[in-house]
């Protein structure tokens, strides 16, 4: 049996077909073909489906998309706006933050998710902030100087 | 109790197969508008190959880099590559893409030789533009090159291979060798905290220099060498496919028994620094290395353990269960 499901996502209302045992990142994915976030585990180990629900840092594979009705949803393609990336998209890319890039979207949205709440951060907040998200490339030093640089402000102009 | 202690260790890299027979190709083309394809075969994991040739290329060529474009993702029509595996992309396909860049160059100065009426000895390659090298006013622009020979019926594309030939002059008895591709050296020391309660093993610091020819992209090197020590560390201490071998018992099979490092697992202080003796075959010195940051930390981690604790732990990884019945079998030895 389907449901639709509305939500917002990035700012934007949207109504899908869902069934009850679909995902968010199900939804995301196959339904919307929103593919930041990514399925690297579907069990919640990994953190590469990392999502905000409401400005939370949330897994989308644990997450059952009808759960999601009427609340707000972003994801890494909601980050930039009028085609001007994100300070942390910035600062990830000048870092070289992101090595084959799985982890990076939810890398990025647990980041953002702190720096929201904690403009500025110590090094054991980004930390933990990012403790729930793989990288198998080992980027993690290269992530927390990012995040650290996006604290400092250094990328709080917008670039032409 | 909290005991700490400090290892070090060193190792070697070939970039590739180290008896060599593993070729790469590399193929350049000047479109309409002036701007280049490279075309490769070698698979970019997140190391930045496309990064790293566009720049080999850019520089042979003397055009910005962003008038390369590269494209590697057609096994069909791709090129031939051995693969992206022993760090030898950029060693092996660097210097497949400066033999293809020449080529091009020679078939770019005999096409404009031939437009502006000159012997193409004469001319020169610089700033996106070919020139009479007396008469650097007299030229084409690459925008106006790629017009002319695409429009005009002409193909410009250069190509360019390279192997380390296999198996040249070894030395089945020693193990005497000619180094065909190149070696990097490198060294790590580790600072380490044992608790002896836990197991627990933290490391406080890695402290690395990497001998590496020629940094041609010293951002990726860094990624590559924060990167690979977070791997080690996970070999060092987490990361274990059969935790009973030979039994299969406990196998893990998801990512919360299969423990790699995460962020909280980051020493500290990660210090590193890069020496460069350019090596006579690589592109412009360099040598390839990225592997063997993956494995400099484990060696270190363990003679750090054994200088903490006093127990040689010869098997990877240092779990805390591993750690404790070290240390029961010591007291009761
Ligand atoms: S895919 Fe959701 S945590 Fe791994
Ligand atoms: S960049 Fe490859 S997994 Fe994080």
């Amino acid at each position: 049996m389907k449901y639709i499901l509305s939500f917002v996502l990035n700012g934007q209302p949207v109504d899908v077909l869902a069934e009850p045992t679909d995902t968010l990142l199900d939804v995301l994915r196959e339904k919307l073909r929103v593919m930041s976030p990514k399925r690297g585990c579907d069990e919640g180990d990994c953190g590469a489906c990392t999502v905000l629900l409401n400005g939370e840092p949330v897994r989308s594979c644990l997450t059952l998309a009808l759960s999601v009705a009427g609340q707000e949803v972003m994801t890494v393609e909601g980050l930039s706006k009028n085609g001007k990336l994100h300070p942390l998209q910035r600062a990830f890319h000048e870092h070289y933050a992101a090595q084959c890039g799985f982890c990076t979207p939810g890398m990025i949205l647990a980041a953002k998710a702190l720096l929201d709440k904690n403009p500025h951060p110590t090094r054991e907040e980004i930390v933990e902030a990012i403790s729930g998200n793989l990288c198998r490339c080992g980027t993690y030093q290269e992530v927390l100087e990012a995040v650290q640089a996006v604290a400092r402000g250094e990328y709080a102009e917008v670039k032409e | 109790m909290k005991k700490r202690g400090i290892g070090i260790s060193c190792n070697t890299h070939p970039a590739g197969l180290k008896g060599g027979g593993d070729p790469s190709q590399a193929l350049i083309r000047v479109k309409l508008d002036g701007t280049l394809d490279l075309v490769i075969g070698a698979v970019d994991i997140g190391q930045g190959c496309k990064t790293i040739l566009r720049q080999i290329a850019a520089e042979e060529l003397s055009v910005p880099l962003e008038a390369i474009t590269l494209s590697n993702f057609d096994t069909d029509i791709g090129l031939m590559c051995t693969g992206t595996f022993a760090s030898r992309v950029t060693f092996i396909d660097g210097n497949a893409v400066i033999r293809a860049a020449r080529d091009l160059k020679d078939k770019i100065k005999r096409f404009v030789g031939s437009q502006l009426g000159v012997e193409p000895e004469q001319l020169e390659m610089a700033d996106n533009r070919v020139f009479v090298r007396d008469n650097p006013e007299k030229g084409m622009s690459m925008a106006a090159i790629g017009a002319a020979a695409n429009w005009g019926g002409a193909i410009l594309v250069g190509t360019g291979a390279f192997t380390p030939g296999a198996g040249q002059d070894f030395d089945p008895e020693t193990g005497k060798m000619t180094a065909i591709a190149s070696l990097a050296f490198g060294a790590c020391v580790a600072e380490v905290e044992v608790d002896t309660e836990t197991g627990v093993v933290d490391v406080l610091k890695l402290v690395q220099v990497y001998e590496i020819g020629r940094a041609i992209n010293p951002l990726l090197c860094k990624g590559q060498i924060n990167g690979g020590s977070m791997m080690g560390i996970s070999f060092a201490l987490t990361e274990n496919l059969f935790p009973y071998y030979p039994a299969v018992d406990f196998a893990p099979e998801t990512f919360s028994d299969y423990i790699l490092t995460t962020a909280a697992d980051m020493p500290k202080e990660m210090i590193y620094d890069i020496v460069e003796v350019p090596h006579p075959n690589g592109p412009y010195g360099a040598k390839g290395f990225s592997e063997m940051t993956a494995s400099a930390a484990p060696p270190a981690i363990l003679s750090a353990i054994h200088d903490a604790i006093g127990v040689w732990i010869t098997d990877y990884p240092a779990t805390p269960e591993v750690i404790l019945r070290a240390l029961e079998a010591k007291s009761t030895s």
